[in-house]
């Protein structure tokens, strides 16, 4: 490693911004967990191919492993820590929790993301779409029954929070 | 599938707590990301390790330069096997150990031989992971390659390379000639077999004999959250080891042992645990990054990268089997022949004991003999998976019962009740069975919607298999604190792999009549509550729960102390129910549980109570699989359009997490039939080595596998427990194979049946 590789970005980590200085090497997974501390991302794999590192980059679900720091300056990032306030559970954490949408929880925080890029985007999917959205998110547990369940609960409660016209 | 609204409604009216779904204590931590993994742990002056791994699959270590590694920039510590005991010693007698603790210092980090393509040789501390990884490709290692065998069957021919040269055949065999000459070096660590009857009378009064052999890979427990150790050697040689395990108590044993440490010296932190499903247990890292502290000062964090996983940590075995049953026309069972070759990875201790042990479990047979094999060879230490060894037998016994049965012309189930085995009938190894639910769980899939509906259309099957585990007892330990108001806090040393907090906390509030959010459950470290055996065994909601029971009923016999002294009375004449004390001699003074625990610092102090448990009656767990499934005859590819998985689970606690293990380990087990395994070139290299490559269920692969739960009660636990975890891993493999030769009229006989093979099978024809 050079001590020229690196650059200075920003970058704003649930709707705070962040000035960031990072060597070319460092993947967005790298900064969130161990420049910024939010651990609630996960690595599995390194690989995108596990899902358990799922964020979204500007609305849009990415595998943090798979973006370089660099890629994501002026961006926005959302974490499972910026779901919901200090109050309240955002309704998929809510609908996670009410329909044990989860064995050892390790996937949670990735599934809960990929479902919430859905929602955002889909606000009454079918289950097919719901399986698919999931798709890119393992769960060794197997509780992807549970998971469905529990993102159907999540549109149900956000249908009953925002009646549709 | 039940949902919020069905929370409180009880499936066992015996009970007021037990059968109810509340939300588990750790759900909030779990969805908001604020659970603390193992590589969580953020510790002030954290170096990061990385392992090097052995790129031959058996080869001898000539010598190994670290010191240019040693010299870059941000390295603080490199370590050799050299830096490791040589030999591990145990500190005192300790039967829970679960593995040679030689054995283990020796996978840890290799001495003088690579055994497998992964072995661990040396390690780097840093200042952050990239460092440590580009000082790793500093290392020099000078090996001298050695031939190597990765077949089970291979690896047994006289002149295989030896992978261990002072391996000789450990055997329990009761008939003399069957074992091997174990004269000389062998790559054939034990030989177990069970033998009762008559075999060759038995086949002789068979009206028709099935045989055939069986050909398993290795698959991994495919979990998600990395391994991952990190360790803090304090100047005053105390060492702290924070990390996620299935069994804190084992690493500080297995540590104890590989460092020759007091095992009072060493503290382990469980963290949260991402999985684990047996592969979870044996130390791999935690020496390593304990010496690099020690080495440096600094606490040390290890966490592998999926690849090391995968090479690195125990798959379950390979196996060859060999599966051979005759039976009279009225469908009696008349004898039973198995022979099992299971894969040990580098060192001894594959799971083909168990495996022997409970393949014929589902039959009554009077003339058996089961042979088993645990042979080394060159790939990873084999860990334990879910029901460690039982699903590979299961998939050589239950398809020859099922052909057998169509041979017969009998119904396979009915068949398979003419056989069940009953409480009290003999198991392979010749101890009685404890109270078993066989009966009920084959009854319960003969009943069920899904075993009468028809199932048309070309190219579709339908198939059914039995499973059985066992289950495992162990010590476990238990604290409870009352709280001035009333509710509790309890310590466990089991680590919750996925609902064990609420399991656990709910037979409390059963005990004490308090509600299950009244009870605060935690995981505790091993300096905080008594010694606990691995979550694994599908023992903590059983054995734990005992321990938690007796802590419990220890709080109410002190409480009603406590309300004797307050209505100056004595003990014996203090009624508890529903969580409310009255007094015999005046009905009209009452204290609820709440009430008196405001009170207790004026009677006596604070109540707490410890327990630890030691249960005997384990209840063993039967469970059966239906399934129907669709074959492509184009390209192979199997499709699951049903599946229905029964268990007997004694009582269900909390019935969501019930569930959630029996769907999950049918759905592993599903996997396993299908599509996962190691493929191997014959470099001796894993060629798939990536989540990518090694393909586990998605959310796409599968219908919702629904769960038909029994109780049978087990008289062993004051709630009728058994285990839960396990059973439900074995039977997918034999009950999808049977489907699968009902949908294409053939039989396949090796795993998993990926398109290939099914492709190969529809071209070519029966073998």
């Amino acid at each position: 490693m050079t001590a020229s590789s690196k650059a200075t970005i920003t970058l704003t980590v649930n709707h705070q911004a962040h000035r960031l200085e990072v060597e070319h090497p460092w993947t967005l997974l790298h900064v969130l967990r161990d420049l910024l501390d939010l651990t609630g991302t996960k690595r599995g794999c390194d690989r995108a191919e596990c899902g358990a590192c799922t964020v979204l980059l500007d609305g849009v679900p990415v595998y943090a492993c798979q973006m370089l720091a660099l890629q994501v300056g002026g961006r926005a990032v959302v974490t499972i820590e910026g779901l919901g306030d200090v109050q309240h559970l955002d309704p998929l954490q809510q609908a996670f929790l009410d329909n044990d949408g989860a064995q050892c929880g390790y996937c949670t925080p990735g599934f809960v993301l990929s479902a919430k890029a859905l929602l955002d985007q889909n606000p009454d999917p079918t289950e097919l779409e719901i399986r698919r959205a999931l798709s890119g998110n393992l769960c060794r547990c197997n509780a992807y029954g549970r998971i469905i369940e529990s993102v159907k609960a999540a549109a149900q409660l956000l249908s009953e929070a925002q009646p549709r016209p | 599938m039940t949902t919020t609204a069905d929370r409180t409604t009880k499936t066992n009216r015996k009970y007021r707590v037990i059968g109810t779904r509340p939300i588990r204590h750790d759900g909030h931590d779990k969805v908001t990301g604020r659970a603390k993994y193992g590589a969580d742990i953020q510790l002030a002056g954290l170096l990061f390790g990385a392992v090097l791994r052995s790129p031959h699959p058996h080869a001898r270590i000539r010598s190994i330069d670290t010191s240019k590694a040693a010299a870059l920039p941000g390295v603080k510590a490199v370590m050799t096997g050299k830096d490791l005991p040589e030999k591990a010693t145990p500190p005192g007698n300790f039967m829970e150990t679960l593995a040679d603790p030689q054995v283990l210092t020796e996978n840890v980090m290799a001495r003088g031989k690579v055994l497998y393509k992964g072995h661990a040789v040396a390690a780097v501390a840093a200042v952050d992971r990239h460092v440590a990884e580009e000082a790793l490709e500093l290392i020099e290692v000078d090996y001298e390659v050695l031939p190597h065998v990765l077949d089970v069957r291979e690896a047994m021919k006289p002149g295989a390379p030896i992978l261990h040269e002072d391996l000789r055949t450990r055997t329990t065999a009761q008939m003399p000639g069957d074992t091997p000459d174990t004269d000389g070096p062998t790559n054939i660590a034990s030989h177990v077999q069970f033998v009762q009857g008559d075999v060759a009378q038995g086949f002789k009064e068979a009206d028709a004999i099935v045989e055939r052999t069986f050909e398993t890979k290795p698959v991994h427990q495919g979990y998600i959250e990395l391994h991952n150790s990190t360790a803090s050697w304090s100047t005053d040689g105390n060492l702290t080891i924070w990390k996620s395990t299935q069994g804190p108590f084992i690493v500080r044993h297995q540590v104890a042992c590989i460092l020759n440490l007091p095992p009072s010296q060493i503290k382990v932190v469980p963290m949260e645990i991402g999985g684990g499903f047996g592969g979870k247990i044996n130390t791999y890292t935690d020496a390593v990054a304990a010496v690099l502290s020690k080495k440096t000062g600094h606490p040390v964090q290890v966490v592998m990268s999926r690849k090391d996983v995968f090479e690195g940590t125990g798959p379950t075995s390979a196996t060859h089997m060999r599966a051979k049953i005759g039976a009279t026309k009225d469908g009696r069972i008349t004898a039973v022949e198995v022979n099992l070759t299971y894969a040990a990875g580098g060192f001894p201790g594959s799971p083909v004991g168990s495996g022997a042990g409970t393949c014929l479990a589902p039959y009554k047979v009077e003339n058996l003999k089961i042979d088993g094999y645990d042979v080394v060879v060159n790939e990873p230490k084999s860990a334990a998976y879910r029901a460690p060894g039982s699903p590979q037998a299961a998939f050589a016994v239950e398809p020859v019962i099922d052909e057998l049965a169509d041979k017969l012309g009998m119904d396979p189930m009915e068949f398979r009740l003419k056989n069940a085995t009953r409480t009290g009938d003999r198991q392979a190894s010749g101890v009685p069975f404890p109270s078993i639910g066989c009966v009920e769980v084959e009854e319960a899939m003969i009943n069920h919607p899904h075993y009468k509906a028809p199932l048309e259309g070309p190219n579709r099957g339908r198939g059914v298999a039995l499973g059985y585990w066992g289950n495992a007892g162990m010590n476990s330990s238990a604290t409870i604190n009352v709280t001035p108001n009333g509710s509790i806090t309890l310590v466990t040393g089991s680590v919750d792999i996925g609902g064990s907090r609420p399991a656990l906390a709910m037979q409390a509030a059963e005990v004490l009549g308090l509600a299950a959010e009244d009870v605060h459950p935690s995981v505790g470290d091993t300096d905080s509550v008594g010694y606990t055996g691995v979550t694994g065994g599908s023992r903590t909601t059983f054995a734990t729960g005992i321990a938690v029971i007796k802590a419990a009923e220890d709080v109410r016999d002190q409480m009603i102390k406590r309300a004797a002294l307050v209505w100056e009375t004595q003990p014996e004449d203090v009624e508890f129910k529903d969580g409310v004390f009255t007094s015999k001699k005046n009905p009209e003074d009452t204290l609820t549980f709440q009430k008196l625990a405001s009170r207790l610092m004026g009677t006596g102090g604070p109540v707490t109570a410890s327990a630890s448990a030691d249960p005997k009656q384990v209840g063993p767990s039967f469970s059966g699989m239906i399934v129907d499934v669709e074959v492509d005859p184009e390209t192979g590819k199997v499709d699951i359009l049903r599946a229905t998985l029964f268990q007997d689970v004694g009582t269900a606690v909390h019935p969501s997490y019930v569930e959630g293990q029996m769907q999950g380990g049918a759905v592993q087990g599903i996997g396993w039939a299908l599509n996962e395994e190691y493929f191997y070139g014959d470099n001796g290299v894993m060629a798939n080595s990536s989540f990518l490559d090694y393909r586990m269920p998605t959310s796409l692969d599968l219908p919702m596998v629904e769960p038909v739960v029994i109780e049978v009660p087990n008289p062993g636990h004051p709630f009728g427990l058994r285990g839960v975890g396990e059973s439900s891993i074995v039977s997918p493999m034999a009950a999808i194979a049977n489907a699968i030769s009902h949908a294409i009229g053939q039989r396949l006989t090796t795993l998993p049946m990926s398109p290939t093979v099914v492709r190969e099978a529809l071209v070519n024809g029966d073998k």
